[in-house]
C-alpha cells in the first residue's frame, strides 16, 4: 500500500515530443530526376491551393527542391497542374 | 552538337481525328526536313486541362523526345506558334538523368507490352 501511494500516476500519459527527423525522399530513395509530366507525383509537394510546400514542410533537401519546384512550374504551363484553386486533392 | 530535347505540345480538342493526325504530321515532317532524329513519340490522348485555356478545357497532348541541334527549337517553336490549332507547347532540354529516367520509363513500358502479349 505505501509503495503504490509513492508512485505518481497520470490519467492520461504525458505527451512527450518524439520528433520524427525529416528526410529527403530523393536522397533516400537515388532518385536523380523529377519527371513534370508526373502531376500525381507533383501533387505531394504542394499545398490545396496548388502552392508549393516549403522544404521545412516536406523534409526535401535544397539541392533537389530547386528540382521540384522546376518540375511544379513546367507542370502547371502544360497544364497539369492549377496555377491557383481551391480543394485540389 | 546535337542535344537531347523533349516536347510537348496541346492541340485543340475541336479537331477531328483526321485533322488531328495531320497537323501531327506536318509537325514530324518538319523534323523530318531538318534532320533531327526522333527517338519517341507518344499520343497521350485527350486529357482535361488543369485550367482553361482560350476557354477551352480539354486538349490533345503529344510528347515527342528528340536529339537536334539548338537552332532547330528555335525554328519549332517557331511553327508551334504559328499553328493555330497548338493551344500550348513545352520544349526542355533533357539531362543525362533525365535520359535515363525516359529510357527506363520506355523500357518498363515495352515490358509490359511483352506480358501482355505472353
Amino acid at each position: 500500500m505505501a509503495q503504490d501511494s509513492s508512485e505518481i500516476r497520470y490519467l492520461t500519459p504525458i505527451a512527450v515530443d518524439i520528433k520524427k527527423k525529416k528526410y529527403c525522399r530523393f536522397k533516400k530513395n537515388k532518385i536523380k530526376y523529377i519527371d513534370y509530366k508526373d502531376a500525381n507525383f507533383l501533387t505531394k509537394f504542394v499545398n490545396e491551393q496548388g502552392k508549393i510546400l516549403p522544404r521545412r514542410l516536406t523534409g526535401t533537401s535544397i539541392k533537389y527542391q530547386r528540382k521540384v519546384a522546376q518540375a511544379i512550374k513546367r507542370a502547371r504551363h502544360i497544364a497539369l497542374l492549377p496555377y491557383v484553386t481551391d480543394l485540389l486533392k | 552538337m546535337s542535344n537531347h530535347y523533349e516536347t510537348v505540345f496541346i492541340l485543340t480538342p475541336v479537331l477531328s481525328d483526321v485533322q488531328m493526325k495531320e497537323t501531327v504530321k506536318k509537325i514530324k515532317k518538319l523534323f523530318k526536313d531538318k534532320k533531327a532524329e526522333i527517338i519517341f513519340e507518344d499520343n497521350w490522348g485527350l486529357k482535361k486541362l488543369a485550367y482553361p485555356i482560350k476557354k477551352l478545357s480539354t486538349g490533345f497532348y503529344y510528347l515527342i523526345e528528340f536529339k537536334a541541334d539548338s537552332d532547330f527549337v528555335a525554328e519549332l517553336e517557331l511553327t508551334f506558334k504559328r499553328e493555330e490549332r497548338i493551344l500550348r507547347f513545352l520544349t526542355v532540354a533533357l539531362e543525362e538523368h533525365a535520359v535515363a529516367y525516359n529510357e527506363k520509363k520506355r523500357q518498363k513500358l515495352a515490358d509490359n507490352k511483352e506480358k501482355e502479349t505472353v
